[in-house]
């Protein structure tokens, strides 16, 4: 089938449809990162701009391999370098972009809705890398991807979300991606962390127990405590997050034992998530950043519109 | 000078209850007579059949942003888009820069308005100097050069000692103390309503509870200091609340509610539409239904636009970072029209929000047709339709939430002091 999205601006305005062909086509292109020669010419003659206005090590890694492997040309620019500290406004950078005729770009940005705002403005694809605490689409693709290659399907499975779900871009994709796939999503975090009306975007219970949400559950997904950002009204310490809302060994024996542990990275060992469960059997983590470029390499490809994936 | 003559219109005056068929003769800036077949021979005539005619309306919170950020606006345009929307009197916030806590600043803009202005305009000055919540502004002098009012819109008072010794200190002079209550702790770097949609949009709320708990505390500091209140843009059912018990207890208070309080509601930000960024925000519709029920029940005095013009750059870029606030003079008459034919509240009523009522709230002499009083007088088409382009406002600045909206109603003839200041 074809996919009509130009843009990739968030899971939200994708159909059960739409993930399933980009998951599929992630899985297709996986392979070509276990070849010697981890290159093919599908995006030669493409030029794409990944613009880092927010600090990010992994998703921007992830982005340009994918690119690089697809043959695009990828130029990198980040927020601390680039116009943005003279203040230039977002909208005439990205002019300024343009006017270097990009295919693509891709866009971290700290504002919610900063790649829409771009998508409105200039012709070229955006594909959101993450804005704000609004969606993290290509995260939720891999959570996706990951889930599936360890379980076979998404549909009926429990996956628990656990820890700041108000500032989490990436529990908002993760629960129209699941939801969409008939996944059941729960989550858990702090009084202070679970924003109102958080059930109304997909098929969601919420609870405020850690152990209420991991019983029985397929998959557990630990949240990033976002130490940098936070203000300190919102927890009494660390110390106490790690109590009560961090996972353990003990508290995954709740789970199904066969369930899978998750974490989008980077980790705060010790807080969100024990060392014993990051690196234990159960933990997927790093074929979540495994999958991240294939699925990236899907996205970039897709959106580019180009006929075929020619000689993989 | 030229007298004028309004024939045949339906007259609306809630200042003295009247609602009837009348002509209205115009005479030295004065009405001078209201009564039925009024004729003179040098008199020009306005032939107001099958039209509303009322008090000229008056919006008691506008930010005409002169001195100091005339890129925005200025007395000039910002009484122009009154007029164009009917208002013959509008009140301007203190927030200019310099902000206006002070006799030269009040006379500039009073001097400017009489001069090359096109309405009457009431300047609110600050409850404090330069609005910094630290030293009361000099009141007295203030009231002397024609303040009727006084506010740190935009910038609320926070210090609780501080309110409590504004209104000890404004109470003898009789000056109204007007509140933008919110509490600024709560609203932190919040942008838009706290709420499903705002977590769906991954933006800060502000919760209720920020403007809530900010009138509770003004409201009991009036009911402590007998000083006379005035609450802006109440936009929450629970400050709808406060203001309703309040009035049952007998505290001076009066509060106000804004055409986009009470057309829209939180949905209006969903693709991030900066025009629909103000403070206090768009609200959920449970607030939006309280508010339409405080407009019906008489809780609510006045209807005000909180006209906050702000340039396109200030406007068009990420919603994090966009400026707070919409213009409001041009749509405020058919928003208000529109609660009409939805049944929310009768005609009468109506006029009264706009004419009277934000009068009384603020105790400025006008909003009446009384004969006598000054010739201040609207003539309404309430049914034509029309559709909003904002381009087209006469304000400088061009921040709707409306534009594109089919309206309907709008002033024909605005009649500022016997003058014709805005004809359709």
């Amino acid at each position: 089938m074809a996919f009509r999205h130009k843009h990739i601006l968030g899971i939200e305005p994708l159909s059960a449809e739409d993930i399933q062909l980009i998951l599929d086509t992630a899985d297709s292109f996986k392979e070509i990162n276990s070849r010697d020669i981890k290159k093919v010419p599908t995006l030669r003659g493409k030029t794409i701009i990944n613009a880092f206005f927010e600090a990010s090590t992994r998703t921007r890694l992830s982005f340009e391999i994918a690119g690089k492997r697809l043959s695009a040309d990828t130029v990198n620019i980040s927020g601390s370098t680039s116009s943005v500290v003279k203040g230039e406004t977002l909208e005439d950078t990205a002019r300024n972009i343009e006017a270097m005729s990009p295919d693509i770009i891709v866009i971290r940005h700290g504002h919610s809705g900063a790649p829409h705002y771009l998508a409105d403005r200039v012709g070229c694809s955006i594909v959101n890398a993450g804005d704000g605490a609004h969606e993290h689409p290509s995260q939720a693709l891999l959570d996706l991807m990951t889930i599936r290659e360890h379980k076979g399907t998404l549909k009926g499975l429990e996956v628990a979300i656990v820890g700041d779900i108000t500032h989490s871009r990436v529990v908002r994709s993760n629960i129209y991606a699941l939801t969409r796939m008939g996944a059941n999503v729960r989550l858990a975090g702090p009084g202070t962390m679970v924003p109102p009306g958080i059930e109304r975007l997909g098929n969601v219970s919420v609870f405020h127990d850690l152990r209420d949400a991991i019983q029985d559950a397929d998959v557990v997904m630990m949240l990033r405590i976002q130490m940098e950002r936070q203000s300190k009204t919102l927890l009494p310490s660390l110390r106490e997050y790690a109590r009560f809302y961090g996972l353990n060994p003990l508290n995954l024996t709740l789970a199904k034992p066969d369930a899978i542990v998750m974490h989008p990275g980077p980790m705060n060992r010790g807080v969100e998530i024990s060392s014993y469960v990051a690196d234990g059997p159960q933990n997927v983590i790093l074929n979540q950043v495994e999958n991240g470029v294939a699925v990236r390499m899907a996205l970039l490809y897709l959106v580019s519109g180009v006929d075929s994936m020619q000689d993989q | 000078m030229k007298k004028l003559i309004i024939k045949g219109g339906r007259v609306i005056d809630p200042a003295q209850k009247m609602d009837a068929v009348r002509d209205i003769l115009i005479e030295d800036g004065q009405i001078a007579a209201i009564g039925d077949a009024i004729s003179a021979d040098d008199a020009e005539v306005i032939d107001a059949t099958g039209k509303l005619v009322t008090p000229g309306l008056i919006d008691i919170h506008v930010h005409l942003r002169d001195p100091g950020l005339e890129y925005k606006e200025d007395i000039v345009s910002g009484s122009k888009a009154a007029v164009h929307g009917g208002f013959t009197s509008i009140a301007c916030m203190p927030n200019t820069k310099p902000v206006n806590d002070n006799l030269t600043v009040t006379e500039y803009i009073l001097n400017k308005a009489a001069l090359e202005g096109f309405c009457r305009v009431f300047p609110i000055a600050s409850i404090t100097k330069g609005m910094k919540g630290e030293t009361l502004s000099e009141m007295g002098e203030l009231k002397e050069a024609g303040c009727y009012a006084l506010s740190d819109d935009g910038v609320p008072v926070a210090n609780a000692e501080m309110m409590r010794r504004a209104m000890e200190y404004a109470r003898p002079f009789g000056l109204v103390i007007a509140t933008h209550a919110e509490h600024l702790e709560l609203v932190g770097s919040g942008v838009m309503n706290d709420g499903p949609v705002a977590t769906e949009l991954g933006l800060k709320g502000i919760p209720w509870v920020a403007e809530d708990a900010a009138t509770a505390r003004d409201v009991m500091l009036s009911e402590f200091t007998g000083c006379r209140l005035h609450v802006c843009h109440v936009s929450t059912k629970g400050s709808v609340d406060i203001v309703r018990q309040a009035k049952k207890r007998g505290v001076p208070v009066t509060c106000e509610a804004t055409p986009h309080h009470f057309s829209l509601t939180d949905d209006a930000v969903r693709g991030y539409n900066t025009n629909a960024k103000m403070n206090p925000p768009l609200r959920s519709d449970e607030d939006r239904q309280a508010v339409l029920a405080g407009l019906a029940d008489g809780t609510i005095d006045a209807i005000a636009t909180d006209h906050a013009p702000h340039h396109l750059d200030e406007k068009n870029v990420e919603f994090n970072i966009a400026m707070n606030g919409v213009v409001g003079l041009e749509t405020a008459l058919p928003l208000s029209l529109q609660l009409v034919r939805d049944g929310v509240i009768d005609l009468n009523r109506m006029v009264e929000l706009l004419t009277c009522g934000p009068a009384n709230a603020l105790n400025l002499p006008v909003g009446t047709l009384e004969v006598g009083s000054p010739a201040d007088v609207t003539v309404i088409d309430t049914d034509l339709k029309w559709t909003l382009t904002a381009q087209e406002l006469a304000s400088k600045s061009k921040n709707t939430p409306f534009d594109g909206w089919e309206l309907q109603g709008t002033a024909l003839c605005t009649i500022v002091d016997g003058k014709i200041a805005y004809k359709k």
